[in-house]
């Protein structure tokens, strides 16, 4: 089970949603889906049609910086950040 | 005894001002939508729900709904896209609930269509094929800047009839639901040159009288102007007014010929003339024009009001209402001959709607 951190800005939008929680994916493409089950709508918040994400959320799986194609691995920590923007 | 509620979208999220029909003493609620920056916040009469286009610079465009007058929100974009189109959709604006259903304006210009009340939507039309649709449609230039749809105006008895602005294009109309459309900018002035001449004006903001269904206004980037035959054709009525410029207008709810506007400077300000705070009223079509000043800061005022910024209210003697890009907040309860400053410390206001609640 990969491990998931999301960002504080998601949890307002979606009943229940915990801030860390695993996940059994193989991609990072994946793991969304999952989520995307539990949650409808989670999806739309991190990608973009493509697929591809947002351009202000990015994703490092075992701190290196991800894509949706990613791997993970049984024990990989995937964060999810919402990029310092605005103002 | 009614409420009256003013909706308020701002970079900050939405906000809520409550008073009664008296409208002297307000409360203020918010903000809501988690901080997003809303565009464009109105009520829904026949359901009873308020509903907010917002995007997020983090998670995108959605619309916001709420079932309890802002008690709590949800927010939905399912089917807010183009699909394989390769367009990109960047922002939801102008909203529109007429004749059960919601409309929603978006960047890349198209009309979204929800039946659901907000939880799901689909695109009725992408107005391809119109003068001007192959700049925004061009897939090295997605998304096209802030070319959009900003605002869609529908008409109180035909569903399948409504007017949509593109910006920089024009207004275009609908009388079979999105399915074709025609450009409906004749006689309005550009300072600008044009290849078509039926499009390429940038038209601000478009109202109706409640009164008379073929009396439109608009304020555009180079005047106001009239139409009295439902935007087939326009005559401009700037005269008297200080400037050519502004964004937002409103058309009073019970005299055909009463109409408000908000001149700005048309340089990059964009703030109203000389730090001196003003709404301009004319109750005969525009052949005359009033400043309306009393209780409004005439010194030092240097604020802007955007296309969605202004609203009138339908109580018998109607109240005026009007936000600024600075976050200021003013309303009259006595059709804009007195003015009170409501809200002062709020996020840069991007619209306001009013509503009454019985």
């Amino acid at each position: 089970m990969a491990e998931l951190y999301l960002p504080s800005t998601l949890q307002p939008l979606f009943a229940g949603l915990p801030r860390r929680l695993d996940i059994d994916a193989a991609t990072v493409d994946e793991a969304l889906d999952r989520l995307e089950e539990r949650w409808p709508g989670f999806r739309d918040r991190l990608c973009e049609p493509g697929p591809e994400l947002r351009r202000h959320i990015h994703v490092y799986v075992d701190r290196q910086r991800a894509t949706l194609d990613t791997a993970l691995e049984v024990r990989s920590r995937v964060d999810v950040i919402a990029a310092i923007s605005g103002g | 005894m009614s409420k009256t509620l003013v909706l308020v979208g701002t970079r900050k999220g939405c906000f809520i001002l409550e008073s009664d029909e008296a409208r002297l003493e307000w409360e203020l609620r918010g903000p809501f939508c988690e901080g997003w920056p809303i565009y464009h916040a109105v009520h829904d009469a026949e359901s009873g729900a308020i509903y907010a286009a917002g995007a997020s610079e983090w998670h995108g465009a959605s619309i916001w709904r709420s079932l309890d007058l802002g008690e709590t929100w949800t927010q939905s974009s399912d089917g807010l896209e183009y699909g394989d189109s390769g367009l990109k959709l960047s922002k939801v604006s102008g909203l529109t609930a007429a004749h059960g259903r919601l409309l929603a304006g978006a960047e890349v210009p198209g009309v979204f269509e929800s039946r659901d009340g907000g939880q799901t939507w689909k695109v009725l039309s992408r107005l391809e094929g119109q003068p001007g649709s192959d700049s925004w449609n061009d897939p090295a230039n997605q998304p096209p800047g802030h070319l959009g749809v900003p605002a869609i105006l529908p008409h109180p008895e035909d569903p399948g009839r409504y007017w949509a602005i593109v910006q920089g294009i024009g207004i275009f109309e609908t009388t079979d639901d999105g399915t074709s459309w025609t450009p409906r900018n004749k006689g309005l002035r550009a300072d600008w040159p044009l290849e078509n001449p039926e499009v390429g004006y940038c038209v601000h903001k478009l109202v109706m009288s409640p009164v008379d269904n073929d009396r439109l206004y608009q304020q555009n980037h180079v005047g106001m102007h009239r139409s009295d035959d439902a935007g087939v054709t326009w005559t401009e009525i700037s005269d008297g007014l200080p400037t050519e410029f502004g964004f937002a207008a409103g058309a009073h709810p019970q005299e055909r010929d009463t109409f408000y506007v908000i001149p700005l400077d048309p340089g990059h300000g964009r703030c109203m003339p000389d730090g001196s705070a003003a709404v301009w009223r004319t109750r005969d079509a525009g052949s005359t024009w009033q400043r309306l000043a009393d209780g409004l800061p005439q010194q030092d005022a240097h604020v802007g009001v955007l296309r969605e910024g202004m609203a009138i209210d339908r109580h018998e003697v109607p109240g005026v209402y009007f936000g600024t890009s600075t976050g200021q907040l003013f309303a009259s309860a006595d059709e804009g001959e007195s003015w009170r400053e409501i809200a002062s410390y709020l996020p840069g206001i991007a619209s306001v709607e009013v509503a009454i609640i019985d």
